[in-house]
Formats: structure tokens, C-alpha cells, sequence
């Protein structure tokens, strides 16, 4: 429909991602989903950002799903959203939430759980 | 519950468009309610009821007034909500089947959540927008809103956002309580009032002496005049109430109309006409000295008038007042069964004194009696300090004045005290004053009465001996004499006495009656004797004067009949010369 190309099933490895695959749970599928408000230059950049960081991390076995509130603001409550923009990490489990345009890729990956926290 | 009194003062002409709030006595204290279309801001500490009256706000709303609601919950789930509602009648999930209501959850879980970069809480205004869309309401509550400041800790943007959603409700039109944790030394945590600054509600839930009492202020309001005393509110099965009593001045009506006091003697020494109806009346006295039994007259009068009482026992069991009625002769029983007379027992420490006042003041608007009976007063004591007492008595008063009560205030006078000094020192406001005491005379203890004050009319100044018998309550005029007011024994002992001193009196007075009786007697008996004395001498004259004259005739007939016989000249006429038989 109208998710602009910013739904992005499997996206193509790069010659660069091939040889940097995580270390551990290799097979582990990452289902991430990206709540935004409209088409602001904030949840662009988010989209962006996570792109990258999926890209860079999770080569070849993640799957965004974008979904614009303004569309279908009932799916707000399922998933507990208050900012925008909001990651939501539904698998692996256990969810996780990282708000904000993800400028901060350390602390994006620590919230994703792809870098162990500073506790 | 129905439409609850919002009496609105004609005075404001020109008031901003408030929403009413359904909530008793709020819409008063308000003076029509909460802002229309604005945000209110409703602080206190936990547990202050700040989400009931949220709650209730929004459930009126739909219920009363057409106006549906979206209750955005950060604290607790709807489940909860409405399992916590329903015990004060209101069915949540009803009201969200019918469309009135749409409650939704809101949970921000700190541990679940990594910030990175810039965000807003659009996610928010989209969940908020899309409730109001839903159902068209009208009402808002976010309960507690702070609560994302545990969960986000950019608290630049989370402050930004919070000045966005304000002004994005009041431009929605729609009229909205934010409440708020109360904070050290400012109204909320956060700081909340710095952007809801339309109307600002304290809730205030304090501990004195092991005694909670909750109140109620309204911080600001703008642009309209409220009241600004703290008021005391409850939460009870009706839900909120707050009880806008220190609003009452003194313009309450008077009455010229009196009524009894059960006691007849009483009611003789009141102008014979009894108290005043709306006036208060005090009884004070140590103990036993017969307060409650005079009550209990009071209460029974106005029964047998019809009226209905409301008799408030702090001290006793309604069972134990009945008996103990009966014993002295009086039926109170029947009243009850005719649902004439009430009797509310509670100690008085079982809640705050705003609990009480709240309570009392529920039940006279439910039961709108004419007669109010509280036993003892004093014991309200117990539930706060001395000046919040005092405080809540004349609140109290001014209350019960206004609704043109009759009120009886029993007060005990603890031994020691002065007895013109009262516990909570209400004698200055009452209308009469009934002063109860007790004699100690010739070994034993009585009651007397006086009437210490009772204004406006004329009232004995006399100290009357009071006797409780098996009908009630007597009164009886105490002898005063150079010893002192004689009571009991003392007063019978002098009555005997003073019976005996006119008994002898009596006899004596008979006893000179007596004696004049037999002096007059023998008087008239020595009058009688002379008289008698009298007519024999007289008789015996007057035979003697007949005899006299009958000896003087016979000795003329003797010289004529001599003469003849001397042969006297016819004509000489002389006396016959005596020689005239001899010549025969």
C-alpha cells in the first residue's frame, strides 16, 4: 500500500556483510517493527538509521515492518506505543522497545541487545 | 444518587462555561463545575482519591450529563479500574459497551524501553485522538500522567511534550483532569502546575492523632470565584462527596415557630412555649446528671409531632438508648418502627472528624429531619484536636441552622471544670443552654436544671430540682432557703417539716376558734340570766304597784262605807267618818 518503500522484506546481503555475521544464534530471525507518525523527516531518519544498523548487524535475517500510526492508530495500544518514533524488537524475545530516530547506534544496539549494556 | 443540588449563585453573570462534574457538593464549591474545554489539574498524595474523582467525573459525565469519556489509565490496567470502580455502582465495562466510555491503558515499562535520539510522544496523542474520535467525548481524565516521567528520561522532550498536549486538548475543546502525585513542597512532583494552570484542585489526605480526615482545596481557578477553604470530602458505596459547609455564612431564615421540649415544666421555664425551632440547643452537665435522658425527650416530642429526628449516639448502641428510654418511660421503639426517629451509632474515634462531619451531613440531606439529637457532642473531641472540633461543631451548626434543624448538642462537663465552660467551647454559638448539674447535700447526690441562656425569649432564672422517674423527666421547684438549695431528701425532710409547722399552726388557730366560740357562749348565757333576773324583778314590782293600789282603793271604799253609816251629809262630800257601822 502507501508504506513508501519503507517496508523492506529481505534485503539483499552486500559483499561487505557477508563476512561479518554475528557471533552467536546465527539462525535466530529478527522481526522488528518501526511505529512512525506520518512521513516526518524524524521517522525517516529512524527508518534510516535502523536500516543501517540492520544491515551492518543482522544481515539477511530480519524483516522491518513500518507502520504509520496516522493510518492505524488502533495499533497504538497493542504494542504500548507512546513516542514516536518507536522500535519495537518482537522477536527474538523478549520484546524490547527503543524509542527515538535510533541517531545513537550504540545505544540502539545496546536496546536491541546486540551489545551487551553497560547494565 | 439523581441530580445532586448545584446552586448556582445568580451573582456570576458572566462565568466561563464550566462542564458540572455530577460530583456532590464540587459542583457547589465550584460554582458550576470544572472548566469547560481546559485541563484541571487535580493533585494530592497517594491514596487521596484523586482517581475516583477523576473517575467519577468522567462516569457522571456519561451518565448525567451526555457527555462521554476517555479515561487514559498510566497507573493501573482497565480490568483493575473497573473492578475498583464497581464497588462505588459504577459498571465501566457497561459504560464501554454502550460507547460512553473508552478506557485505555497506558503502560510505560522503564526496563523494556532504550532511548536513542530525538522522539515525541505522538504515539500518545494518536492513542488520546483516536479515543475522543471513537466515542465524540467530550470529558478526558489521564491518570497519572507523571507516570511517564518514570518511564522516559529525556525529560526535556517528555516536559515539551506535556506543553503540547495541553494546549492540543484545550484546542480539541475537550475538558480534561490531569492528576498528579503531590510533590515535596509543590503541588506535583513534576511540577504539573506549570502547565495546567486553568483550575487546580488539592486533595489532601491527612493523619492527626492515628485520624485520617480528607479535604479538599481548590488551589486556582481562573477567571471565576470558588471557594477557597479546605473542605472536607468522603468516599463512600455513592462515591465522592465533598461538603461545601464552611461555605455557610449566617443569612440562614428564623423561625418564630417554637417547639416543645417534651418536658412541660420545661417548656414553662422556655416562655411556656419551648425552644425555638432551627435553634441549638446545649445540655451540658457532669455526668448522670440526666442529659440524654432529657434528649430522649426531645427526640420522642418531636416524634409525637409527626416531625422526624435523626438522634446521632456516639457513646451508646441504638439498642442500649432504647432501653435505657424505656426504663425512664420513654418509648422511643415505636418511633423507630415509624421510621420516625434514626439513631446512628458510631464512636466517635472511629473516623476523622471530617468523616463525621461528611457522614452527618449526608444522612441530614437523606433523611431531612426536623430534630437532630447529638450524644454527646463532646466525644467528636476525641476524632481531632480541639480546634478542629470546635471548628466542625460550628460548621456544624451553621448547617444544621440553615436547614432549619432543631438541634439538641449534649455536652458533658467533666468533674473539675468550670460548669459554664464546655468541651469544645460552643456556648457562644448555641440559642439556649440548658445547664444540668448535680447537688451533694445530706449525703446523697441531685440533679437540678437551670436555664443558663435562651435568646430571644423569656425564660426562668429559677434553679428547678430535675427527677427522673419512671415517666420521664420531672421538674420540680427547689427550696432555697438560708441553707442553700435544698434537693432530694433535704427538700422532702423540709417539706415535712414545713407540713407539720402548718398542721400545728392549724390546730392552734382551731383552737382559738374554740375558745372564742365557748367565750361568746357564756356571754350570751349571762345575758340571758340578767334578763331573766331582770323580767322576775319586774314582774314583782309591778304586782307589788297592782297590790299598792288595790290597798289604797279598799281604804277609801272602807272611809265611804263609814261615813254612810255616820250619816255624813250627802252633800258635805267628806270622807265617811268611820263610826258608821258602829251605828248599825
Amino acid at each position: 500500500m502507501k508504506k513508501n518503500g519503507m517496508t523492506e522484506k529481505k534485503s539483499p546481503l552486500t559483499l561487505d556483510e557477508i563476512g561479518r555475521k554475528p557471533l552467536k544464534a546465527e539462525e535466530e530471525k529478527w522481526d522488528l517493527r518501526l511505529y512512525v507518525a506520518g512521513q516526518t523527516p524524524r521517522s525517516i531518519a529512524a527508518f534510516a538509521n535502523l536500516k543501517r544498523l540492520c544491515e551492518e548487524h543482522l544481515a539477511g535475517r530480519y524483516h522491518i515492518e513500518v507502520v504509520d500510526l496516522i493510518k492505524h492508530p488502533q495499533l497504538a495500544a497493542g504494542d504500548q506505543i507512546l513516542a514516536i518514533p518507536t522500535l519495537v524488537r518482537k522477536l527474538p524475545q523478549p520484546i524490547r522497545k527503543i524509542v527515538g530516530d535510533l541517531r545513537d547506534t550504540e545505544r540502539a544496539l545496546v536496546g536491541l541487545q546486540l551489545r551487551p549494556g553497560k547494565s | 444518587m439523581g441530580s445532586k443540588t448545584s446552586s448556582q449563585p445568580s451573582s456570576n453573570h458572566r462565568t466561563l462555561p464550566k462542564a458540572p462534574t455530577g460530583i456532590q457538593g464540587l459542583d457547589e464549591i465550584t460554582q458550576g463545575g470544572l472548566p469547560r474545554g481546559r485541563p484541571t489539574l487535580v493533585c494530592g498524595s497517594a491514596g487521596c482519591g484523586k482517581t475516583l474523582l477523576a473517575m467519577e467525573f468522567l462516569v457522571r459525565g456519561a451518565t448525567e450529563f451526555g457527555e462521554a469519556g476517555v479515561f487514559m489509565a498510566f497507573e493501573e490496567s482497565a480490568e483493575e479500574l473497573a473492578q475498583n470502580v464497581l464497588s462505588l455502582g459504577f459498571d465501566l465495562n457497561k459504560l464501554v459497551r454502550q460507547r460512553k466510555m473508552a478506557i485505555d491503558f497506558v503502560r510505560v515499562e522503564r526496563s523494556e524501553i532504550e532511548e536513542t535520539g530525538e522522539y515525541d510522544l505522538g504515539g500518545l496523542f494518536i492513542r488520546l485522538n483516536a479515543a475522543i474520535e471513537r466515542i465524540g467525548a467530550k470529558r478526558v481524565v489521564l491518570d497519572t500522567i507523571e507516570a511517564l516521567f518514570s518511564g522516559l528520561q529525556n525529560e526535556g522532550i517528555l516536559r515539551a511534550e506535556l506543553r503540547r498536549l495541553f494546549r492540543w486538548l484545550k484546542d480539541k475543546g475537550v475538558t480534561a483532569v490531569i492528576t498528579g502525585e503531590r510533590g515535596d513542597g509543590t503541588l506535583t512532583r513534576r511540577g504539573l502546575e506549570e502547565y495546567v494552570s486553568d483550575c487546580v484542585i488539592l486533595l489532601d489526605h491527612r493523619i492527626n492523632d492515628q485520624i485520617s480526615t480528607r479535604r479538599m482545596r481548590i488551589v486556582k481557578y481562573r477567571g471565576t470565584t470558588h471557594g477557597t477553604n479546605e473542605y472536607p470530602f468522603l468516599i463512600d458505596e455513592d462515591g465522592f462527596s465533598v461538603l461545601p459547609i464552611t461555605s455557610l455564612g449566617l443569612q440562614h431564615e428564623v423561625s418564630t415557630e417554637r417547639v416543645s421540649s417534651g418536658v412541660a415544666r420545661l417548656d414553662a421555664m422556655l416562655g411556656g412555649k419551648g425552644f425555638y425551632r432551627g435553634s441549638t440547643i446545649l445540655v451540658s452537665g457532669t455526668a448522670g446528671t440526666g442529659k440524654s435522658s432529657l434528649a430522649g425527650h426531645f427526640a420522642r416530642a418531636a416524634c409525637d409531632r409527626g416531625e422526624r429526628c435523626l438522634y446521632f449516639a456516639f457513646e451508646e448502641s441504638p439498642g442500649q438508648i432504647i432501653r435505657n428510654m424505656r426504663s425512664i418511660g420513654i418509648d422511643l421503639a415505636s418511633c423507630l418502627k415509624k421510621g420516625l426517629l434514626q439513631i446512628h451509632s458510631s464512636r466517635a474515634t472511629f473516623y476523622g472528624l471530617e468523616m463525621h462531619l461528611a457522614l452527618i451531613h449526608k444522612m441530614i440531606q437523606q433523611a431531612d429531619p426536623s430534630v437532630v439529637v447529638f450524644d454527646p457532642v463532646g466525644a467528636l473531641m476525641q476524632a481531632g484536636t480541639h480546634q478542629d472540633a470546635h471548628a466542625m461543631i460550628v460548621r456544624l451548626i451553621d448547617f444544621l441552622k440553615s436547614r432549619d434543624i432543631t438541634a439538641m448538642l449534649v455536652n458533658l462537663t467533666s468533674g473539675g471544670e468550670a460548669l459554664e465552660r464546655t468541651q469544645v467551647d460552643i456556648s457562644s454559638i448555641v440559642d439556649s443552654w440548658l445547664l444540668l448539674r448535680d447537688i451533694e447535700l445530706g449525703g446523697e447526690r441531685n440533679r437540678a436544671m437551670y436555664v443558663l441562656k435562651s435568646r430571644g425569649m423569656k425564660h426562668s432564672n429559677q434553679l428547678r430540682e430535675f427527677l427522673i422517674t419512671d415517666r420521664g423527666v420531672d421538674l420540680l421547684d427547689a427550696y432555697i432557703g438560708p441553707e442553700g438549695v435544698l434537693t432530694g431528701s433535704s427538700r422532702v425532710s423540709l417539706e415535712a417539716r414545713e407540713k407539720a409547722a402548718m398542721l400545728a399552726s392549724q390546730q392552734e388557730s382551731e383552737r382559738n376558734e374554740r375558745n372564742r366560740q365557748r367565750k361568746r357562749e357564756a356571754l350570751e348565757a349571762r345575758i340571758a340570766a340578767m334578763r331573766k333576773e331582770f323580767e322576775i324583778e319586774d314582774s314583782e314590782s309591778a304586782l307589788v304597784a297592782a297590790q299598792e293600789s288595790a290597798r289604797s282603793e279598799r281604804l277609801q271604799e272602807d272611809r265611804r262605807m263609814m261615813a254612810k253609816s255616820r250619816r255624813v251629809d250627802e252633800g258635805n262630800g267628806s270622807t265617811q267618818p268611820r263610826g258608821k257601822q258602829d251605828s248599825r
